[in-house]
C-alpha cells in the first residue's frame, strides 16, 4: 500500500493528484507541513453562503440520486420476492424465492432470453467493433470525400433505436419488404418470414443493430486515432515498420483506453438491448431479451410486478457481474500507474 | 404544465439565483407526477360537468363519441368533459390511471377485465343506473354487465362479432357455397388451395389474433361452458378437450397463409382486400380496410362452422365496449345521469352514425340505417345463445399477455409439440392463478 505512494510522491511530484491533495488521511503523513496549509487557507475562503451553495450543488444532486436510484433499484429487488398486482400496498404478499423458481423451471421465455442476450453480446463484440475498428483507419488516412463517409456510417447512430427498428421491420415485411420482394420470396410457399421465424428473426434484428453500433464503434476508434501521437507514427515508419506492422505493434496498443470504451459501451448495449426488438416484433419467440420480460410483465394490464422485479433482478445481477470485475481491474491498474 | 421552472426566468440571473432556480425547479418536478395526475379531474367538482376519461383516440371513433356527449349535454345540461389518450397507453396505464384520481366516468370493456377492476374496489357499482336502462339491453348484455358479486358496473355502448369474413364477388366466381360443418369447411380449403388462393388469410404479429382463432375453434369443439371455465383458470390445459381443440386448428393451420407471425393483420387484411385470400376470420373491424365503397359492400361473413353438434354454432365472440364509473366520482349525481343517457338508444343511433364499423349494443336501437353487414352482425348476436369476449378479456390478462400470446405464436409456426407446449400453458397458468 505505502509503496506505491511513496512512489509517485518522490517520483512525479508535479503530478495533478500530488497537488490537488484535499482527500484527507491519504498521503498525511509524508506530506510537508507547506502542502498540508493550503487546503485549510482554501477552507478560510468559503463563506456561510459558499458552504450552503456548495451543500445544495451536492445534496440535490445526492438526494435526486439516491431516490430515483438507490431506494427504487433496492425496492425492485424487494419486489422480487413478493407477489404484487400494483393496486394498493396492501395487496403486496411475500412468497420468497417462489419468483425465481417459477422462472428458472417454468417460464419457457427465460432460458432463450438470457441466451439472445449474450448472442447479441458476441455478435456485437466480433462483428461492428472490428468494422468500426476497420472503418475508422480508412477514414483517418485523409482519403477523399472521408467527411462524407463518415457522415454516413454515423448517421444509423442519430436515429432512434425505435425509428431504425420500424426501418428494418419494412425492410424485412414478409409480403411487401424490400428483401422479400427483391428475391421473390413473397409467393405462398416461397416466403421467407424474416420477421417470425425463430431461427432467423434474432439475426435479422441483429443486422439492424450492427449495422447501428458499426458507426458508434467507428466514430470511437476515429476518436482515438485523431489522438494518436503523430510521431509514434514518424518513429515507427522511420524504424522501417509497414503500414500493418505500425498499426500492430505502435497504434493499437496506443488506443488500449478507447478499447475499454468500446468494451464497456458494447456490454451496456447488449444488456440494454430492447428498444430496437420491442418495435421490430415486440419480442416474440426467437427474440426474447431480459429487457422485454421485464417490461411485458410490468407495464401494462399484466402487473406481474414481483415477477418482472425477479427477471430485473437477474438482469442486475447480470450487468454487476461484467460490470464489477471490469471497475475491480481498472482501479488496481490506476492505483498500480 | 404551467408550473414548470419559473425560478429559471428571473430577470439577469447570477449564478446563485440560477442555482436557487435549479433547486426550486427539482423540488416542482418531483411535484409534476402527482400534480397532473390530479390535473384530469379538477374541473368536475361542479355539478354542471362529468369527466370522461376516453380511449377512443382513433379520429373516427373519437368524432362519433363527441356527438354523443354534445347530444348529452344538449339534454341534461351537463358538460362533459373529455381526456382522450392514445387506445394502447390508456389500456397499459389503467392500473395507476384507476388508482390514482381517475374521471368520473371512463371507457372499458366488458368481461373479465371489468370484473378485475371491479372486484378491486376500483369502480363503483352502478345498480342505480340499470333499474332505468335494464330493458334496452338483451339478457346475455345484462350479463355482461355484472361483476362477480352480482352487482352492475358497466354500461354496454357497441359491440361487434367475430366470424370468417369472405367477399361475395370471389365465391360467386368460383360458385363456393357457405360451409356450415367442419368438413364442408375442410373441403372448402382444400379447394381454394388447388384455385391458387390462399384458404384463410392470417397475421399474428401484434400476438393476440391467434387467441381469437383458438376461441372459435375452442368453442365449437368443446362448448361455451368448457371454453368460459378454461378461461378462468378452472379447466384444465392438459385436458383431452383442450388437446381436441389443438388438432381440430392444426387440421387447418396448412391452409392459413404462409409467414403468420411476422405478418400484422392490417397486411393480412390485404390479401383479403386483393381478392388473393379467401377467408380471413377476424372481428368486423377487418371492415376498416376495405377503404372503397364497392370493395366494401363486396365483404360479407359467416359464423365459424360447426365441429361437435351438441355446440353447433350458439356461441358467438362478440368483444363488446362501454363505460364504467370509477371508484369515488367527483359528480356522482351527474355521472349517473350520463350513463343513463349512454345506456339509451338514442346515444346509440348517435354514435353509430358517426362509426359505422360495429353495432349497437342494445336491442331497442333503430337498425334502420344499418349496412347490409351491420345488420347481420346485429342478427348474429342477437341471435346467439352465447356471447363471450375475447380470450384476453374473458381471463386473466397477464396470464393471456404473458403466456398464451407467445404460447399460441409457438404453436402456429410449430403445431407439432401440442403436449409440451400444453403442459407448459398448464403450469404457468396454475402459479399466475394462485397468485
Amino acid at each position: 500500500m505505502t509503496a506505491p505512494i511513496t512512489g509517485t510522491g518522490s517520483g512525479i511530484p508535479s503530478t495533478p493528484e500530488a497537488a490537488a491533495a484535499p482527500p484527507p488521511g491519504t498521503p498525511g503523513t509524508t506530506a510537508s507541513p507547506a502542502r498540508r496549509r493550503i487546503p485549510r487557507g482554501h477552507r478560510r475562503l468559503l463563506t456561510r453562503r459558499d458552504r450552503i451553495t456548495l451543500t445544495l450543488m451536492a445534496g440535490v444532486p445526492t438526494i435526486l440520486h439516491v431516490a430515483l436510484v438507490w431506494l427504487t433499484a433496492l425496492a425492485s429487488i424487494a419486489l422480487a420476492f413478493t407477489s404484487w398486482d400494483g393496486i394498493g400496498f396492501s395487496s403486496i404478499k411475500w412468497v420468497g424465492l417462489e419468483n425465481f423458481r417459477q422462472l428458472f423451471t417454468e417460464n419457457p421465455q427465460f432460458w432463450p432470453a438470457v441466451q439472445h442476450n449474450a448472442i447479441w453480446l458476441v455478435v456485437l463484440l466480433l462483428i461492428p467493433t472490428p468494422l468500426g475498428l476497420f472503418l475508422a483507419v480508412q477514414l483517418d488516412k485523409k482519403i477523399r470525400f472521408s467527411r462524407i463517409y463518415q457522415t454516413a456510417f454515423f448517421l444509423p447512430v442519430v436515429v432512434s433505436f425505435a425509428v431504425i427498428g420500424f426501418v428494418w421491420q419494412l425492410v424485412y415485411n414478409p409480403d411487401t419488404g424490400l428483401i422479400n420482394s427483391l428475391i421473390g420470396a413473397n409467393r405462398p410457399g416461397h416466403y421467407i418470414d424474416w420477421i417470425g421465424d425463430p431461427n432467423l428473426n434474432l439475426w435479422a434484428v441483429l443486422v439492424a443493430a450492427c449495422w447501428r453500433h458499426t458507426g458508434y464503434m467507428m466514430i470511437l476508434y476515429l476518436a482515438g486515432l485523431k489522438g494518436v501521437d503523430p510521431s509514434l507514427r514518424e518513429a515507427s515508419a522511420l524504424d522501417g515498420a509497414n503500414e500493418w506492422q505500425t498499426f500492430k505493434n505502435v497504434i493499437f496498443p496506443v488506443l488500449k483506453p478507447i478499447n475499454t470504451i468500446v468494451l464497456v459501451v458494447t456490454i451496456i448495449e447488449s444488456l440494454r438491448a430492447f428498444d430496437l426488438v420491442f418495435v421490430f416484433n415486440g419480442g416474440t419467440q426467437g427474440t426474447e431479451l431480459l429487457s422485454i420480460l421485464v417490461t411485458n410483465n410490468i407495464i401494462g394490464e399484466s402487473s406481474r410486478i414481483g415477477y418482472g422485479s425477479a427477471i430485473a433482478v437477474v438482469l442486475l445481477l447480470i450487468s454487476l457481474g461484467v460490470i464489477i470485475p471490469y471497475l475491480i481491474s481498472t482501479f488496481r491498474k490506476e492505483r498500480r500507474a | 404544465m404551467h408550473l414548470t421552472p419559473s425560478g429559471l426566468s428571473v430577470p439577469g440571473p447570477s449564478r446563485r439565483t440560477i442555482l436557487r432556480g435549479l433547486g426550486g425547479a427539482a423540488a416542482l418536478g418531483a411535484g409534476i407526477p402527482l400534480l397532473s395526475a390530479c390535473a384530469g379531474s379538477s374541473g368536475s367538482s361542479d355539478p354542471k360537468t362529468v369527466s370522461l376519461g376516453s380511449n377512443s383516440s382513433d379520429a373516427v371513433p373519437k368524432k362519433a363519441f363527441a356527438d354523443v356527449y354534445k347530444a348529452f349535454t344538449k339534454s341534461s345540461g351537463i358538460t362533459v368533459n373529455v381526456n382522450t389518450k392514445d387506445h394502447n397507453t390508456f389500456q397499459e396505464q389503467i392500473n395507476s390511471y384507476l388508482q390514482g384520481t381517475p374521471d368520473d366516468v371512463f371507457t372499458w370493456f366488458a368481461g373479465y377485465r371489468m370484473q378485475f377492476f371491479a372486484s378491486k374496489g376500483l369502480a363503483t357499482p352502478i345498480d342505480d343506473v340499470w333499474s332505468s336502462i335494464k330493458g334496452n339491453f338483451p339478457s346475455a348484455m345484462q350479463d355482461l354487465s355484472k361483476g362477480e358479486d352480482g352487482k352492475y358496473y358497466f354500461v354496454p355502448l357497441y359491440t361487434y362479432p367475430w366470424a370468417i369474413f369472405y367477399r361475395k364477388s370471389v365465391f360467386k366466381a368460383h360458385s363456393y357455397s357457405v360451409p356450415t360443418t367442419w368438413s364442408q369447411f375442410l373441403a372448402l380449403c382444400k379447394q381454394m388451395k388447388k384455385d391458387n388462393l390462399v384458404p384463410i388469410a392470417f397475421g399474428d404479429k401484434d400476438q393476440w389474433p391467434a387467441m381469437g382463432t383458438f376461441d372459435q375453434i375452442n368453442c365449437r369443439t368443446n362448448g361455451y361452458d368448457f371454453h368460459m371455465s378454461l378461461m378462468q383458470g378452472k379447466a384444465s390445459w392438459t385436458d383431452k378437450k383442450t388437446r381436441a381443440t389443438f388438432d381440430n386448428w392444426a387440421e387447418i393451420l396448412p391452409y392459413h397463409q404462409d409467414g403468420a407471425v411476422g405478418r400484422t393483420w392490417q397486411d393480412a387484411a390485404q390479401g383479403l382486400v386483393a381478392k388473393k385470400a379467401g377467408m380471413y376470420l377476424l372481428g368486423m373491424f377487418v371492415a376498416q380496410q376495405f377503404t372503397k365503397a364497392e370493395d366494401l359492400a363486396d365483404l360479407d361473413f359467416f359464423v365459424f362452422p360447426e365441429i361437435d353438434p351438441t355446440y353447433g354454432q350458439d356461441t358467438v365472440e362478440a368483444p363488446t365496449d362501454g363505460y364504467m364509473l370509477s371508484k369515488k366520482p367527483k359528480n356522482h349525481a351527474g355521472s349517473v345521469k350520463l350513463l343513463e343517457f349512454l345506456g339509451t338508444p338514442a346515444a346509440e343511433e348517435t354514435y353509430l352514425k358517426g362509426d359505422p364499423s360495429v353495432v349497437a349494443a342494445s336491442t331497442k336501437a333503430d337498425t334502420s340505417a344499418y349496412t347490409a353487414l351491420q345488420k347481420k352482425g346485429y342478427d348474429t348476436i342477437a341471435a346467439a345463445k352465447h356471447l363471450t369476449q375475447f380470450m384476453d378479456r374473458d381471463s386473466r390478462p397477464d396470464f393471456t399477455s404473458t403466456v398464451m400470446q407467445p404460447a399460441l405464436q409457438n404453436f402456429v409456426r410449430n403445431p407439432k409439440g401440442i403436449d409440451s407446449l400444453l403442459s407448459s400453458i398448464e403450469r404457468q397458468k396454475k402459479t399466475i392463478f394462485a397468485s
